[in-house]
């Protein structure tokens, strides 16, 4: 039971990446966000004005300075002035704050952008910061320290894992979407990526707390999103570190021949705040270019996978309707 | 805040992100006495609902945010031994960290705790941490009332000695965390472009393609239009100051106060830029001066804003206010 | 638009220069606690929790709502962290409202806080990057020419700015959440209060304050059950809206920006307002400086342009006037950053459910009237406005 009923038909109907960068090439977080939201306005044939709602993800304490967000805002073109919002996490959950608005019925279309310099700044240390401020940050354990006590605890309990994770590469780079409802997906792309479910929870933060071998959230929000509802031919997952596949793909339930990060995940690039954005947005292009009818999308945050969010996108017209079922 | 500049063409700068003396953090009564446990060399844990101890404690329930620990009975001495939950071998590890050689984190769960606290282990050689294995803390003789009066813990049972500490101290209720990032920063090509300029006491602006108004300083995407603004313009030192306001309260890096800044819409740009304005006294400054940058002589120039001193009035006559009203 | 949506609870913290009683969790239970009891709930009653506050910098605390989650009853819900610079408050009241308005959910927490004295908010603000040329200190030196401006295009007598601080501060003592207490603040006291960026005086600035604020919002069916339970009647939405625009854009107006009278227009239209200092009783305005009031009284409609400062002359938005201005006392007397926009829309709601103790507007509980509660940030770019009133839209 996704919880779905009465929904408006949500679609991704463009994205975009940038060509992600392992050093820093001297681009602002700005100048990897403009082209990107060119390429999607352009992609789909829809006016800056046409858009209703925007929405992005980043954080501040990627580059040192606080508001890192409102000089991306001066790069999107926002005049006449617009509707549009920001969150202090992965721009996963700006696409959740962007399809929420969509269902209000009096906006029909959404930009979402997510972007974030991960090779300016020293992420173990800032990643550190997340962490219980009393007990934990003192210590600075890091993503890494957090990474291998998950990746030792699901060992012992049996998974084929190595114990000792590695960072994904320091990467800087962009994402944007759009997203559209029913008639105006099927006008602006061919093939729309229908979200037939959407969903996300947090668990406790305490990682001493929680059973590290489960990622029950994960689970939670899959059930909501009905995932098992049919079979899965693509899946993107927000693995920065492998050990995190095997546990998600059963708390996801996900048949042993879905394909997992096809496009490399986020081993491959991690522009953190985008990279959960780019998991829809892969998990939506194989649908976009036909080699997919049904896939799935991840994004997590917080130590050990504290916070999920998963998303199910269909094909086809029957997908588009799921709002009037 | 600190930024030291070094040199080389690409000018990668050191940002460092720290607040002076650390953040000091109010502990509230849970993390205060749990603090206060281990100033005291003793590791305590609070009894949530449903039986279990939970350790380190929170103020809250994790599953049910029911309030914890309001009671004394609520409060159960645990440890100071414990066993390993789990742990990871940090092969390199960093100078913020609670030891320079090799070590593990460990998740340790104390003798009569239902939960893990997360801390290192000093084993000495990754062969000798196991799931399961026994440790014990090794205090720190002075300790503060933080998660690091446990200097790290030790293979084994104990025993656990704790050196003497004060007595008749007031229950600790705040924590200073410093708190220290390094950034290196680029300012990018159009940064770099506009420095350029400085460094010659040349000010450039860039032109977007599009609607054409001239930006300064400059960018490389018009805010308006969300295209690029790559022509660059070469812009006279002289405009009209716009509005400005008298700084009272003295600033790092800023001139004695009373300062004044303002902004000033030089002749050919369309958006106005925040100077300083100087050589004159803050009383004669009017809304409509003309103005002219003053640099630094150029035999002392550098590549940085700096160079630019600030802007004097050149006693031309007032500009009227029509002219310039609406470049705020 | 979309479904209906109420504020069923509405919890506030005592704000002070430095809640040295509490810890961070602690600080957002507290109102959250307080939001819940004003709406007969527990945590186990809210669906979904949207975490609203400033710049991580603040508290040195990066997406705090990881660590936060259990002290608000998170646990197997979905979490927001809204960020959106000084708007943040208000903007998190409408992501809130969003996911009700949408269906999505039921009953929604929102909660804004900041807990700055664990730095300092100068400092914190200050942290810009080593690329800039900005000579800015504090917020005060960013707004000061604009006030400047506003004074030269309106011909405003000196003295409008002064009228403002002390009606604010007056209005804070029949508040007991206020941070600032001054009794006898009169205009002679703020004229020799020190001039910090002429022309903005210490006393015409807001405090750094800690705080915190949260509200339950719930749809019709929550709303009926909140009454059912409590006696209380809730706040309903009857427009929202958020406008942005570029912070360094050429044309654009940094005194009276376009983004705010957008915003308000489509708030009025949604929520049927075309003369918003006749139809509202009352309003909740994001006042940081005082010379903001002016300002914003032309920029939202309620005074023709180059007028604001002759309503706030006439009176007419001090307490016992036909459109009481901040009847909390405003951001100009509590300011705990993340949570102001939060506090101003929480106050309009609390003055149409008749909970504003106090510092009620008597024509706000009527049970017709409409109150504003409005929030900017970052450059006068960022805007979140609700319009709410005790009858149903």
């Amino acid at each position: 039971m996704t919880g779905f009923h009465g929904r408006r038909g949500v679609a991704v109907v463009a994205f975009a990446q940038s060509e992600h960068s392992f050093s820093d090439l001297g681009w602002t977080e700005a100048d990897l966000v403009m082209p990107l939201v060119n390429e999607v306005l352009a992609t789909t044939g829809l006016r800056r004005s046409e858009i209703g709602f925007t929405c992005s993800g980043s954080n501040d304490y990627l580059v040192g300075t606080p508001f890192s967000f409102v000089a991306a805002l001066d790069t999107i073109g926002a005049w006449p002035p617009i509707s549009e919002s920001h969150v202090e996490q992965d721009a996963a959950w700006a696409l959740y704050e962007a399809w929420v608005r969509i269902q209000h019925g009096d906006v029909d279309t959404a930009l979402v952008y997510g972007f974030g310099k991960g090779t300016v700044g020293d992420y173990a240390g800032i990643s550190s910061l997340s962490y219980d401020p009393y007990y934990i940050a003192p210590l600075m354990p890091g993503d890494i320290g957090m990474a291998g006590l998950q990746a030792r605890a699901l060992k012992d309990a049996g998974f084929d894992v190595d114990p000792d994770p590695t960072p994904p590469p320091a990467t800087d780079g962009a994402a944007a979407v759009i997203l559209a409802a029913a008639d105006v997906a099927r006008g602006v792309c061919p093939r729309p990526a229908w979200i037939t479910g959407l969903d996300h929870r947090i668990e406790p933060h305490s990682v001493g707390a929680r059973d590290l071998t489960r990622s029950a959230s994960t689970r939670q929000a899959a059930l909501r999103a009905g995932v098992s509802a049919g079979p899965v031919d693509f899946a993107e997952l927000h693995t920065r570190f492998e050990h995190e596949e095997p546990l998600l793909r059963r708390e996801l339930g996900l048949e042993e021949d879905t394909v997992v990060n096809a496009s490399g995940g986020p081993r491959k690039a991690d522009p953190i705040m985008a990279t959960g954005l780019i998991r829809i947005g892969e998990a939506a292009a194989r649908i976009h270019d036909g080699s997919a009818r049904r896939t799935v999308a991840h994004a997590t945050a917080g130590p050990c996978l504290q916070h999920n969010l998963v998303c199910v996108l269909e094909a086809g017209e029957e997908a588009g309707e799921a709002g009037e079922d | 805040m600190t930024t030291t500049r070094e040199q080389g063409s690409d000018e990668r700068v050191r940002h460092v992100l720290e607040f002076p003396g650390g953040y000091t953090r109010s502990t509230g009564p849970v993390i205060g006495r749990f603090l206060t446990g281990l100033r005291d060399g003793r590791l305590f844990g609070v009894r949530m609902p449903d039986g279990k101890v939970l350790v380190p404690p929170t103020e809250y329930d994790p599953r049910t945010a029911a309030v914890l620990g309001t009671a004394d009975d609520d409060w159960v001495e645990v440890g100071p031994a414990g066993t390993v939950t789990t742990w990871t071998w940090i092969a390199e590890p960093r100078a913020d960290h609670p030891l320079d050689r090799p070590f593990a984190w460990a998740l340790i769960q104390p003798d009569g705790a239902d939960t893990a606290l997360l801390h290192a282990v000093d084993a000495g050689e990754r062969e000798a941490m196991a799931t399961g294995m026994r440790v014990h803390p090794t205090w720190r003789a002075d300790r503060t009332g933080s998660i690091k009066d446990i200097a790290y813990f030790a293979p084994g049972d104990g025993p656990a000695e704790v050196p003497p500490s004060e007595t008749d101290l007031e229950p600790v209720s705040m924590l200073t965390v410093p708190s220290r990032l390094e950034y290196r920063l680029r300012g990018g090509t159009v940064w770099n472009r506009f420095i350029d300029g400085m460094a010659v006491g040349q000010i450039r602006g860039t032109r977007c393609s599009t609607c054409g108004k001239v930006y300064v300083p400059p960018r490389g995407v018009c805010p308006a239009d969300g295209l690029p603004a790559t022509e660059w313009v070469d812009l006279p030192d002289t405009g009209v100051l716009t509005t400005f306001a008298v700084n009272n309260v003295p600033a790092a890096g800023a001139p004695e106060v009373p300062f004044v800044c303002g902004y000033v819409l030089l002749d050919g740009a369309d958006i106005a830029m925040l100077v300083l304005i100087s050589d004159v006294s803050w009383q004669e400054v009017r809304l409509g001066t003309r103005v002219k940058a003053v640099w630094v002589p150029e035999e002392e120039r550098t590549r940085s804003v700096k160079n630019l001193k600030w802007f004097a009035p050149t006693g031309e006559p007032d500009v009227p206010f029509e002219r310039y009203e609406e470049y705020v | 638009m979309g479904n209906r949506c109420a504020v069923i609870g509405v919890g506030q913290t005592q704000y002070r220069a430095k809640r040295t009683d509490v810890s961070l969790a602690g600080l957002v239970r507290e109102a959250a606690l307080r939001a819940l009891d004003d709406a007969g709930l527990t945590f186990a009653d809210i669906d979904s929790v949207v975490l609203g506050k400033a710049p991580d910098m603040f508290e040195g605390v990066a997406t705090p709502e990881l660590y936060l989650a259990d002290a608000l009853g998170a646990a197997g819900k979905p979490m927001m962290r809204v960020h959106t610079a000084g708007s943040v408050g208000g903007s998190t009241a409408l992501v809130g409202a969003s996911q009700v308005q949408a269906g999505v959910h039921d009953r929604v927490l929102a909660v804004a806080f900041e807990k700055q004295s664990e730095s300092n908010a100068t400092w914190a603000l200050s942290t810009h990057s080593p690329f800039s040329a900005s000579l800015v200190v504090g917020a005060g030196g960013y707004f000061a020419p604009y006030i400047r401006a506003y004074i030269r295009r309106s011909g405003a007598p000196g003295n409008i700015g002064m009228m403002v601080a002390v009606k604010d501060r007056l209005n804070a003592l029949r508040n007991p959440y206020a941070h600032l207490k001054i009794p006898d603040i009169d205009l002679a006291m703020v004229e020799k209060s020190m001039m910090l960026w002429d022309p903005i005086r210490y006393l015409e600035t807001c405090p750094s304050s800690d705080g915190a604020v949260a509200m339950v919002l719930g749809s019709e069916r929550a709303a009926a059950a909140a009454t059912a339970v409590t006696g209380r009647r809730p706040a309903w939405v009857h427009g929202a809206a958020m406008r942005s625009e570029p912070m360094g854009m050429a044309g654009r107006d940094s005194v009276d920006p376009r983004a705010g009278r957008d915003c308000a227009a489509d708030v009025y239209r949604q929520a049927g307002v075309t003369e918003p200092r006749r139809q509202f009783a009352a309003a909740e305005t994001y006042v940081p400086f005082s010379w903001y009031e002016p300002m914003w009284l032309e920029n939202l409609g309620f005074a023709d342009k180059g007028a604001g400062w002759k309503l706030t002359e006439s009176g007419a938005t001090a307490f016992d006037g036909d459109i009481p201005w901040n009847p909390s006392g405003g951001v100009l007397s509590s300011n705990p950053i993340g949570a102001s926009g939060m506090i101003r829309f929480a106050e309009a709601a609390q003055q149409v459910r008749g909970q504003a103790g106090e510092h009620q507007v008597a024509a706000a509980a009527d049970g017709a009237g409409l109150a504003l509660g409005h929030a900017y940030g970052g450059g006068s770019q960022f805007f979140a406005m609700w319009a709410v009133g005790a009858a149903k839209p």
